[in-house]
């Protein structure tokens, strides 16, 4: 029960930072709910935009993910973020915090609304984006409940775990709104830096040290490759460069971004947040791979013998596969290796970790609420009626309707078609990229670019997910080929996704939105010489 | 910003994109660097430190500076605190 109380009494911490410490300061506008009254300073700024982008992926997923593929994950997911996510700041969260700062915008749909004079093409924008949006959140109550459930050993029941995660998430961001979200998320980042750094300590401690570990692992043939990226093709570490272009796309990045009290607040998380990266998914990735040398721990030698049956060619059933994969998959290596290695209290503090990323959804949820109450409410005359003080007290009920409806399906669905959701976001926020880019660097894009963009972001999202659904996955190290032209193999289906022309979706989605973005643009009409004046 | 100023940061840019792409050490895992970290990752590792010094470069030479200036000019005149 430590690890149990260690993880209840950090949710009564961020509970207290997000509602009461928040309390100190003025919420009674919707600048000061939704935006913290544009006043965060350069610390928050950074560990709390860091936090927001790191999910219940960061630290189980990525070890996981290393664990079966060798530490290509690094390069795959963090170094490729740590190179795209600085320069996307640097060049378009500046522009979008001038913009929100000059114009008074809340939320990206508001600037694209004025930018191409245009209504209801901002309207299915956001529908768009909040379709999007929604499975992380539903993901986080699913995740909460899971490690609640499994770190008190069954005692809280999974629908409870589910509950109380929602519950706490929704109390501060309804009572302490932006403020307080940026403040807990500051917190879940520290711990985050601890918890890497303490795991590969006390791990590495245990072993006496990491250099048997890995040379063991460099003289089998069945894990040497671990430690190369052989395992994955150059185009699929290609492709990957396009998914981080998805994350200043996000509303809760985006918006995000307007919070800072000035411009100058950037600069130190550009500089600043690739070394976070580093120092996160450094020790997870590494972890991940060392997890295959250690057959003692009697959870990873289950792993390690369910792979190599998948892996021997032995006939087997389509049930036995299915739970042999379940068995080999490594999402909760670190978990196996820290209850083997590290002392108690550390489990604790690794249930806190998984907690705090697994309620990341906090800004998620607070920006769904925005974009509602901002691109919806307001928009059409909700504001003007009622008054800005009724219009913070429909996103606080927009906060308990959405954590609401994101507990229901919680418990009704399973968590596996959520997480193909979450990877279809991805590739579709990324084919969302050229709309920013349009808005604020090209003056001859038009409201009719952005509806072709939008439009074929929504489509490709949905064919993606309805051939994923449709066509079986291959089998592991095989491509099935489903539209071949002159050889060339253009769709096919991977073990764990799509391949068009060898390379994942988000490539052809993420260009030929661009591409549409140009075109359209160029045969239509472009907003008044008023309206460009204001950006250009 | 002069045009030439301009073009080398965006070499950069595409410089660290392409080196990102290290098919060199594709299906190589040695020296383990410390003796326990392959060189694959070692490199990554190095490159994420290589961006952050890239960014201070960034930031140095090609802030928006006239953005952020005008900005605080009109939160000045419309009487906000802009410390």
């Amino acid at each position: 029960m430590i690890p149990a109380a260690v993880v209840f009494v950090y949710l009564g911490i961020v509970l207290y930072i997000g509602t009461f410490a928040s309390r100190r300061f003025d919420q009674g506008s919707a600048e000061g709910y939704f935006l913290a009254g544009r006043s965060l300073g350069p610390a928050v700024f950074l560990l709390s935009l860091f936090g927001t982008n790191m999910t219940a992926f960061t630290i189980l997923g990525s070890a996981g993910h290393a664990f079966s593929n060798g530490i290509v994950t690094y390069g795959l997911m963090a170094s490729s973020s740590a190179l795209v996510i600085p320069i996307t700041l640097f060049l378009i969260g500046t522009r979008m915090w001038a913009l929100g700062k000059r114009h008074g915008f809340i939320t990206p749909v508001q600037m694209f609304r004025d930018r191409w004079e245009c209504g209801h093409i901002g309207t299915l924008i956001f529908g768009l984006q909040a379709v999007l949006l929604l499975p992380y959140i539903i993901i986080a109550v699913m995740g909460g409940g899971t490690t609640l459930s499994a770190v008190s050993g069954g005692i809280v029941p999974y629908w409870l775990g589910g509950a109380v995660v929602a519950l706490v998430v929704m109390s501060y961001v309804f009572f302490g709104g932006m403020r307080g979200t940026a403040w807990v998320n500051s917190f879940q980042t520290v711990l985050f830096l601890v918890f890497g750094a303490a795991a590969l300590g006390l791990i590495g401690s245990s072993l006496g040290g990491y250099s048997q570990t890995m040379t063991r692992l460099l003289e089998s043939e069945t894990t040497a490759s671990l430690l190369t990226r052989e395992r994955i093709s150059p185009q699929f570490f290609l492709s990957y460069t396009f998914i981080p272009l998805s994350t200043i796309v996000f509303p809760h990045i985006i918006i995000f971004c307007l919070t800072a009290r000035r411009m100058a607040q950037f600069k130190k998380t550009v500089i600043y947040y690739p070394l976070c990266i580093l120092a996160i998914w450094l020790p997870c990735v590494f972890l991940g791979v060392a997890a295959n040398a250690m057959l003692d721990v009697p959870g990873i030698a289950a792993k390690l013998d369910a792979r190599e049956l998948l892996a021997s060619g032995e006939v087997l059933s389509v049930a036995m596969v299915t739970e042999l994969r379940q068995i080999a998959a490594g999402d909760d290596v670190i978990i196996l290796m820290l209850e083997h290695y590290a002392p108690l209290w550390m489990a604790g503090l690794l249930g806190a970790g998984i907690m705090a990323a697994v309620m990341a959804s906090d800004s998620q949820i607070l920006a769904l609420s925005t974009m509602f109450t901002e691109d919806v409410f307001t928009f059409y005359g909700g504001t003007k009626r009622f008054g800005e003080r009724v219009q913070v007290q429909m996103g606080r009920l927009f906060v308990v309707l959405i954590a609401g409806l994101a507990y229901i399906i919680a418990l009704r669905a399973s968590a596996g078609i959520f997480n193909l959701a979450v990877q279809y976001a991805f590739s579709g926020y990324a084919a969302l990229f050229p709309l920013l880019i349009g808005a604020l660097f090209w003056k001859r894009s038009t409201k009719w670019g952005a509806f072709a963009v939008t439009l074929w972001t929504a489509t490709t999202v949905a064919a993606v997910a309805v051939f994923q659904g449709v066509v079986p996955a291959a089998a592991p190290g095989t491509t099935v080929s489903y539209w071949t032209v002159a050889g060339v193999d253009v769709i096919a289906r991977t073990p764990g996704g799509t391949d068009v022309l060898g390379f994942m979706p988000v490539v052809p989605m993420t260009i030929v939105s661009a591409l549409l973005m140009v075109a359209i643009s160029l045969v239509t009409t472009r907003p008044s010489q008023a309206t460009l004046e204001k950006y250009f | 910003m002069t045009s030439m100023t301009n073009f080398m940061l965006g070499l950069g840019v595409v410089t660290l994109y392409a080196l990102h792409q290290d098919i060199w050490f594709w299906d190589v895992a040695e020296p383990l660097v410390f003796g326990f970290l392959p060189v694959g990752l070692f490199y990554h590792a190095i490159y994420s430190v290589a961006i952050s010094l890239f960014m201070i470069l960034l930031v140095r030479v090609a802030w928006p500076v006239e953005l952020e200036r005008e900005v605080e000019r009109e939160s000045l005149d419309s009487g906000e605190d802009v410390s």
